[in-house]
């Protein structure tokens, strides 16, 4: 039975789970569509994982509703863990079989069998770099390979949602690069992935929205742009133009756009605050004026910026 | 259903590929052929030209000089197995990562416990006929004499009530394994208990049987002495390993008309000739140990189910 109908593929309502007086998910309101990558940005002991148990149905909520791909993952687990792939935080492989029974053995309880599942796991192997050691026991694979293995085993069974738990911690740069490109890849085939993780920098490589979690509760989320520019700027949109000076006439004409709050010449170039995203206009009086085509963008922020900034106001 | 399977399949090829269980069968094997030697060397003793059943005292005599006997050994070996079966199979998938992973597939979480119980029975249900034929076939060679229908009877009725004691321990291992993070915990308890019963149970028993009746071993009557012996009786079937030997002895040996051996030497000396009983009439009388292990196992693997199926899944 499907308890929610509308598009959204993860959606928590009130989620709130209390272990007696300690409460590690406070009534938490999340709405996941199709094809975002969301990444759930908090320090240890946020409620991170806890939100991930009971997404999928690993532990029963205090209180609130849960739904996965529009099923409640505690009474109708199959029909959400048919669909949703999900990588643990200290992932573990049956160490004296090799990568490729390991996966075979996944893709068997997903109802994969034959050549199908054969060629699949070949394919996959050479997907994480790890096809030379596909007959090796797991019990001799590093930290990283065996991440990369729990990619593997997620992507087996082709899910709409993918969800990983601290998908990067322990792992070298070069290995975090691998995992990141990898998790990418499977947002590009439209699947729905949900991060967790308190590394800033690489959640912010391929997050499309960032959620930031502080003791049980949500305190903000969206794009992080969007984030910044609330958190950091007032909401206020900061354009960037390589030019060193205007002439008067010049900055009274962009004074003229609807929106804009102020021109300023910040060292080597203008920056042009505004209520909204006016690249086009700004652009247009640019070409007018000047009879140039001027470069300009969109004042980006630094993730971690952002989440220090909420943290001091939290 | 798939999961049911699957899991049942990787749990049967575990075991064959584990070296804990090649240890096991070479050691049950080894200890299998060390009984039937000693029955043989001693199986003319117990038999005469009235005995019924020769066949079946190959389970059942002992040496002359030392009491280790197929029932005997029996009850020693099927909690070790139950035990070795059962006592990591939910905390080893725990702590080795697997049990997240495993249960983020497909499949009900039942499944996992309820393979994990079902591949165990099918273990021990190998590992014990095996040990049966084999015990047979040697005993055949050396004795010559072939087992008759109601001993073949018998011996599969022996055959599944070691598999309940078995599926007992096993029950209770797992139990463990679902309450206790750390697989030498669960390990040691589930041994410590069966220790505690195999070695005490019965002493203990004897101790509150005698406090309560007072029997004075000089002067006792009869009827002080049966009297001691139900209430000792009574009180040791809280070991299901009493349960147990009480099943196969009477099952083993068909003359047995009671479950308990004093009532049984009392019977003799009071001059009643005990005849051999047909199956159904020995079965009659260790139904009720048989159905107290079912409920046992029952009451374990119930215990265990409620427990893992309510457990936060976390890996550790």
């Amino acid at each position: 039975m499907k308890i929610m109908s509308n598009n959204f593929v993860i959606e928590t309502h009130n989620l709130t789970k209390a272990y007696g007086k300690f409460v590690a998910v406070d009534s938490l309101n999340l709405q996941l569509p199709e094809g975002e990558v969301f990444g759930l940005l908090g320090p240890n002991g946020a409620g991170k994982t806890t939100t991930i148990l009971m997404l999928m149905g690993f532990s029963e909520p205090t209180s609130g509703t849960v739904a996965v791909v529009g099923y409640n993952p505690a009474r109708e687990p199959i029909k959400v863990k048919k669909v949703v792939g999900y990588m643990p935080e200290k992932i573990g492989f049956y160490d004296d079989l090799t990568a490729r029974e390991n996966l075979e053995y996944t893709g068997r309880l997903n109802g994969l069998t034959g050549s199908l599942l054969s060629d699949k796991i070949d394919g996959l192997l050479e997907v994480v770099g790890l096809k030379d050691k596909a007959n090796q026991t797991v019990g001799k694979f590093s930290h990283g390979m065996k991440q990369r293995l729990g990619i593997a085993d997620v992507m087996i069974k082709d899910p709409k949602v993918a969800i990983f738990d601290e998908p990067t911690s322990g792992i070298d740069p070069e290995g975090t690069d691998q995992i990141l490109n990898l998790i990418k890849d499977m947002a590009k085939r439209k699947v729905t992935v949900l991060i967790s993780s308190h590394q800033l920098h690489q959640i912010q490589k391929v997050c499309t929205q960032v959620g930031i979690f502080s003791r049980g509760r949500m305190l903000a989320s969206g794009p992080v742009d969007k984030l910044g520019r609330e958190m950091l700027r007032a909401g206020q949109f900061n354009i960037i133009m390589p030019v060193a000076q205007l002439a008067e006439n010049v900055s009274e004409e962009i004074m003229k756009i609807p929106g804009v709050i102020s021109v300023e010449c910040v060292g080597e170039s203008t920056v042009v605050k505004a209520e909204d995203n006016l690249e086009k206009e700004l652009e247009q009086v640019m070409l007018r004026c000047t009879g140039l085509k001027i470069q300009m963008k969109v004042e980006e922020f630094e993730l971690e910026e952002v989440y220090m900034k909420y943290f001091r106001e939290s | 259903m798939t999961g049911l399977k699957e899991i049942l399949w990787k749990e049967l090829s575990d075991c064959f590929n584990s070296k804990r269980f090649i240890v096991l069968f070479l050691l049950i094997y080894v200890a299998g052929i060390a009984t039937v030697y000693i029955a043989s060397q001693n199986i003319r003793t117990s038999v005469d030209e009235s005995t019924k059943y020769i066949f079946l005292n190959l389970f059942t005599t002992s040496g002359s000089n030392n009491p280790f006997s197929f029932p005997l050994f029996m009850s020693i070996f099927i909690p070790i197995i139950g035990i070795a079966l059962g006592f990591d199979a939910v905390n080893s998938e725990r702590t080795s990562g697997n049990l997240s992973r495993l249960l983020a597939q497909p499949v009900y979480r039942d499944d996992v416990i309820n393979g994990k119980f079902l591949a165990g029975v099918i273990m021990m249900a190998l590992m014990i006929f095996s040990m049966v034929i084999l015990v047979s076939g040697l005993g055949l060679r050396m004795i010559g004499v072939p087992p008759q229908a109601e001993e073949i009877l018998r011996l599969f009725t022996f055959i599944i009530i070691s598999i309940l004691y078995g599926a007992f321990w096993m029950s209770l291992a797992i139990l463990f394994s679902v309450i206790f993070k750390k697989t030498s915990t669960s390990a040691l308890t589930s041994i410590a208990i069966w220790m505690f019963l195999f070695l005490f149970g019965s002493l203990i028993a004897a101790l509150i049987a005698g406090a309560i009746t007072h029997v004075d071993t000089q002067t006792a009557s009869v009827t002080d002495i049966v009297q001691f012996d139900t209430l000792f009786r009574m009180l040791s079937r809280i070991s299901p390993g009493t349960l147990y030997t009480e099943s196969i002895q009477s099952i083993l040996l068909p003359s047995m008309g009671t479950s308990s051996p004093t009532m049984m030497i009392i019977g003799i000396y009071s001059g009643l000739n005990p005849t051999p009983l047909p199956l159904t009439q020995s079965l009659l009388i260790v139904w009720p140990q048989i159905v107290a292990l079912v409920a046992l196992t029952a009451v374990c693997f119930a215990i265990a189910y409620i427990k893992f199926m309510r457990e936060e899944i976390r890996a550790s």
